[in-house]
């Protein structure tokens, strides 16, 4: 019949779109556990000894560290920002709100490259500082604040705004409402914001690469070590933590963003 | 006026949304202990109204005073109103026990006082043991029952009801419209209650004010506002009325006789009218006072004759419907079905008589 080979197409476009995204992730995992210096067939003996080399690595813990902190000051900065922006632009009357809207949403489109020569341009020309950690921050939060904003806008949008009014008039201020009411009910969405901007923030390469002092990220930190090729296995075997982590959050990210969202759907009235 | 007639006194209040202007200029007072309603379609004011007295809104202009207490600088946490949501506002995220004592947390009571007044309100409530449900458990019912109590157990002054019951079923409306009512009388709290149902306020309330455009038209009683309309869109809101348009010619006796066109001389009483003695008026009958007969009936009464062509059976009762020359709608007859009368309601068509005692008509102003 037509429709089964309709369907068969697709299938086999989905497998192909598969492989194909997942082939270098999954050789990345594959050559990490490989005993030879060089990404090639055929493989040689299981080791562990790359992931030991990381351990050891000192420059790259370093930046592992570095990129931590910066992604948790980032992602709880970011989403503070974005509650703030979401609560103002689904609650309150504001004149130009879609304007703003659009201003805030603006960096999702522009191209990262541009914010980091302009930043980079600001911060040395204007202020006469030199880039550090803080500068790295400030260019992720730039970054982030749309993401966050966008995930806690569709999340505040969600829920009924009668019920902070209900809390109003059971004789709670607006300050105790939010903590109330509000906060727990954009409870998933701030959440998965704080995890999308952190992954966010944890693999941007352009804005650290532009804006970092002393302290490199770790993105910039792989980048940087490719040069060398007894170097590379190592950074495979950082590759595959990373990858199990990221998927490890965004999982997590995606389940209390669903979670969240499901209970309310019995509130029909 | 006695100070318990003013319990809330609206003074000259407007609400503009930009151009719009939902509340335009009102005026009135609501009695302590009263069930007092807000009745009119959509789009009347009523609710901008309702929302005013809890504080969501602010007036453009104008003054509201609770129990002697004006109101324009207090934020809605500290009024001492609590409101029933049309859509409930049932906290989600809080099972029934924690939604109904959510407002007793500014009331300094300890733990035990909590629970007690907790247990007491589902015991009103008729839902004793439902403290542990969550929100997404409960039928509309219910939560229309658990939003009524998180408001009652504050103990407010005054209790805002904005259309709560219109996401039930009719069975379930009209049982909890008669629970409503005796809740109210048993807990002695001011109600003001928001409707675009006409039958649902006559029902409940002690007064009904009846909105429209942003302005009140009339506040009675149910019994008065049914028989005595100020005004002919009150009239037309209540119930279902038949409309007779002709001029004052002169009065006889406490009615004023009215030419009536190609229906010759009416009569009708003057009551509180405020009519010229001269003029357009309009003469305004409930069906339900009609009487259709065969021939014309003999006088002390007004009648009019058509063409009875068109009827519905309802089963407690039928309604008739009449082309009388001269009227652009035709006349409605209500008539109770006492007994099984095949012929009344066989269907046909045939020149009738409609007639009615002066004593039953209306006399409005023409718009």
């Amino acid at each position: 019949m037509g429709g089964k080979g309709k369907y068969d197409t697709l299938f086999v476009y989905g497998v192909l779109y598969l492989i194909f995204i997942y082939t270098p992730v999954l050789l990345i995992v594959l050559f990490s556990f490989n005993n030879g210096l060089y990404v090639a067939f055929p493989l040689k003996e299981l080791t562990t000894k790359w992931y030991e080399e990381m351990v050891a690595n000192p420059g790259l813990t370093k930046a592992l560290g570095v990129s931590l902190r910066i992604g948790a000051f980032v992602s709880v900065v970011s989403t503070i920002l974005g509650v703030l922006a979401a609560k103002a632009v689904t609650r309150y009357y504001l004149p130009g709100r879609a304007a703003i809207t659009f201003t805030i949403m603006l960096p999702l489109v522009i191209p990262t490259i541009v914010f980091a020569i302009g930043l980079l341009i600001i911060l040395a020309k204007f202020l006469g500082l030199q880039p550090s950690t803080w500068s790295i921050v400030a260019g992720h939060v730039l970054l982030c604040v749309p993401f966050s904003m966008a995930v806690l806008i569709s999340r505040l949008q969600g829920f009924d705004k009668n019920l902070e009014e209900a809390s109003l008039d059971l004789g709670e201020n607006a300050w105790q409402t939010f903590w109330r009411v509000t906060f727990p009910l954009a409870m998933p969405g701030i959440v998965a914001s704080f995890l999308l901007c952190f992954t966010t923030s944890f693999d941007e390469y352009l804005m650290a690469a532009f804006l970092s002092g002393n302290d490199t990220t770790l993105p910039v930190y792989i980048y940087s070590q490719l040069r060398f090729p007894q170097k590379l296995p190592g950074t495979l075997a950082l590759g595959s933590c990373i990858l199990v982590v990221s998927f490890a959050i965004v999982t997590f990210a995606e389940w209390m963003r669903r979670r969240g969202v499901n209970p309310d759907q019995g509130l029909g009235i | 006026m006695t100070a318990d007639d003013s319990f809330i006194s609206i003074k000259r209040v407007s609400k503009h949304f930009g151009a719009v202007k939902a509340v335009d200029d009102i005026s009135f007072d609501i009695r302590r202990g009263e069930f007092f309603s807000l009745l009119g379609p959509s789009g009347c004011g009523k609710t901008t109204l309702l929302r005013m007295l809890a504080g969501f809104e602010v007036p453009t202009s104008g003054e509201i005073m609770i129990d002697g207490q004006p109101m324009a600088v207090v934020p809605p946490h500290l009024r001492p109103t609590n409101m029933v949501f049309q859509n409930y506002a049932i906290f989600p995220h809080l099972n029934v026990r924690q939604n109904i004592a959510y407002g007793l947390r500014k009331k300094n009571l300890t733990k035990h006082q909590v629970e007690q007044k907790v247990e007491e309100a589902l015991g009103m409530i008729k839902l004793p043991g439902y403290g542990n449900r969550r929100a997404d458990q409960l039928s509309g019912g219910q939560r229309q029952r658990i939003a009524l109590a998180r408001a009652l157990v504050c103990q407010p002054k005054v209790l805002l009801l904005d259309e709560p019951l219109g996401a039930l079923d009719k069975k379930l409306r009209e049982e909890m419209q008669l629970e409503l009512r005796q809740l109210q009388r048993s807990v002695g709290i001011t109600f003001v209650f928001v409707t675009h149902d006409q039958e649902e306020a006559l029902t409940m309330s002690d007064r009904i004010a009846v909105m429209a455009r942003g302005k009140v038209l009339q506040i009675d009683g149910s019994a008065h506002l049914y028989e005595h309309p100020n005004c002919r869109e009150v009239a037309d809101f209540i119930g279902n009325m038949n409309f007779i348009d002709g001029t004052v010619t002169g009065t006889e006796g406490g009615n004023a006789v009215i030419d009536a066109g190609p229906l010759g001389k009416l009569r009708v009483p003057v009551g509180q009218a405020r009519i010229g003695t001269a003029g357009p008026v309009t003469l305004a009958i409930r069906p339900e006072k009609l009487r259709i007969e065969a021939t014309r009936p003999n006088g002390g009464t007004n009648a009019i004759a058509g063409r009875l062509n068109a009827q519905a059976y309802l089963g407690d009762r039928s309604h008739f419907y009449v082309e009388v020359p001269g009227l652009q709608r035709r006349v409605a007859v209500a008539a109770q079905n006492v007994a099984r009368n095949a012929e009344a309601n066989d269907g046909k068509a045939r020149d009738v008589w409609v007639s009615w005692p002066v004593e039953s008509g209306v006399l409005l102003p023409a718009d």
